[in-house]
């Protein structure tokens, strides 16, 4: 055994997209353990409920994170109709749960080509990126927005998708479903990736569970929890499994987020043959009064917002917790016992958005 | 399992046309619905004020005395819901950026139509209510 070294890893690092600190203690070339700290991009936003009113924060709930920029302003649009009982169209709810899922698609792909930058595979993050490019396209025709959608609002949504577009997605998806399969096939098939990849940072069911981890993280170490299945938006009128793997380990979480991509184009082809005509949105008058706690399923896991409304037109609480947040726990064991080579693709596997944990 | 399983894409990629465009050659491509930057048509403007009521980034200031509407580019989300709260439908987005700036500034000033004035019915009916009174 040699000495213990300590290696700092981040804020800033080649795989890290975002500010994230990790002290590594190292043995030789193992990681005996992991200290993580955040707060580098910490920007104050739950306390600007005090000075936006509740129609307008839901602008600011968008710029949570840049990748889920969606889902965080349907959690939150969520939060205030439920304390509010308003009935949201059943359109609204399809075209809902269409963008979700698009942002969905579009966060893998985003994350499958920054994993393979970080193992080294260059073409492939070109390739994953450049299929990424046509979900932004059908994004930015249908909202206006290829990161930021702003099309969610309180009472609906603000854009109507027509029923020739809604056809044109589709085709458009199915006619990628095949480069898809071409993308998907390096990481599940190819052998150096699955050399470098199996058995990399592996976490059990129990940890998994009794640390809290959610999203793929979760599912691909075997707990079966898909927040899609409560049932919120349209998903409790589409059917659908959620993928799962048991062995826990780099390769297991890749394999997870792989095989949603089909889960996700396979929902949009639901709903796109499901969804009623009407209206898209209600109008909403008066303010919030009383407390909620939604939750979602964002490309990377769970995530909850809290909402406490006195009636009067700001609100006093906004509390958010995001999947990154919840899965710093499960990393940090991850990280025990591994290589410190391998440090860079388990800390990827989790996909990390550290923007979305610090809000 | 096999080695290589991209060459088939890397091949295809290299004999078909680049998926990447020549950025200031060619203008991106942009949809109906994007947005860009926010254009105001000043002659339909009546300074009600709305949009800077509605505008999360607080990025529009409306001076109702001066008859003039500014907006801040920089402050600005580029969220479009001034233009939805506009009554006379004088603002529109406009699908291409702004001009890039090369110093700290952004602000855009234009003198609008500013309020009607008072309508003379108006006083008509001030005056027709004390005599409603009497009766
Ligand atoms: S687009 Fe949004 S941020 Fe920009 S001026 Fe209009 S309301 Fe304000
Ligand atoms: S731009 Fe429209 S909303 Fe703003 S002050 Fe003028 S008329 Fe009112």
């Amino acid at each position: 055994m040699g000495k213990q070294v300590t290696v700092p890893f981040g804020p800033q690092h080649p795989v890290l997209p975002e500010p994230i600190h990790l002290d590594l203690v190292l043995e030789d070339e193992t990681v005996v353990d992991a200290i993580p700290s955040i707060g580098y991009v910490h920007r104050g936003l739950e306390k600007l409920v005090e000075k936006r009113e509740y129609p307008e924060y839901i602008y600011v709930a968008e710029r949570i994170c840049g990748i889920c920029s969606y889902i965080h302003s349907n959690t939150y649009a969520e939060c205030i109709e439920e304390i509010m009982h308003i009935e949201v169209p059943e359109r609204a709810k399809y075209l809902r749960t269409i963008w979700s899922e698009y942002s969905r698609l579009h966060s893998h792909l985003l994350w499958l080509g920054l994993f393979a930058d970080g193992m080294g595979f260059e073409s492939v993050f070109m390739n994953a990126w450049r299929l990424r490019e046509h979900i932004l396209d059908d994004m930015e025709a249908t909202t206006g927005g290829r990161v930021i959608q702003g099309v969610c609002k309180v009472g609906g949504v603000r854009r109507d998708i027509a029923p020739e577009k809604l056809d044109e997605m589709l085709k458009g998806l199915r006619g990628m479903e095949r480069e898809l399969h071409d993308l998907t096939d390096v990481f599940l098939n190819d052998a150096s990736v699955v050399h470098r990849l199996r058995g990399a940072g592996v976490l059990k069911t129990e940890d998994a569970y009794y640390l809290g981890a959610v999203g793929p993280t979760a599912r691909a170490s075997g707990v079966p929890i898909d927040i899609r299945q409560t049932g919120y938006n349209a998903y409790g009128k589409i059917n659908f499994t959620p993928v799962v793997e048991s062995s826990g380990d780099s390769y297991a979480r890749c394999a997870v987020r792989a095989k949603e991509l089909y889960t996700s184009i396979d929902i949009i082809e639901q709903c796109i043959k499901k969804i009623p005509d009407g209206p898209v949105d209600v109008k909403v008058t008066g303010a919030p009064d009383g407390e909620y706690f939604a939750r979602a399923e964002q490309p990377r896991g769970e995530v909850v917002h809290y909402i406490k409304g006195n009636g009067k037109r700001n609100l006093v609480r906004h509390r958010v917790r995001t999947p990154t947040f919840t899965n710093i726990p499960p990393l940090v064991t991850l990280l025990k016992g591994c290589q410190l080579a391998d440090v860079p693709i388990i800390v990827l596997s989790i996909d990390p958005c550290v923007g979305c944990a610090e809000r | 399992m096999t080695y290589f399983q991209n060459a088939k894409t890397v091949l295809k990629s290299l004999f078909s046309r680049p998926s990447t465009l020549m950025y200031p050659a060619k203008p991106a491509k942009k949809m109906a619905l994007s947005r860009g930057h926010v254009t105001i048509d000043p002659a339909k403007c009546i300074a009600c004020r709305s949009c800077q009521r509605k505008c999360p980034a607080q990025a529009i200031v409306v001076d109702v005395k001066e008859k003039t509407w500014e907006i801040d580019r920089f402050r600005c989300v580029i969220c479009a819901s001034c233009i939805e709260a506009c009554p006379t439908k004088c603002l529109a987005m406009d699908p291409q950026y702004p001009e890039s700036t090369t110093a700290r500034g952004g602000l855009y000033k234009v003198t609008v139509a500013g309020p009607k004035k008072k309508e003379p019915v108006a006083a008509v009916e001030g005056a027709a209510k004390p005599a409603e009174k009497k009766e």
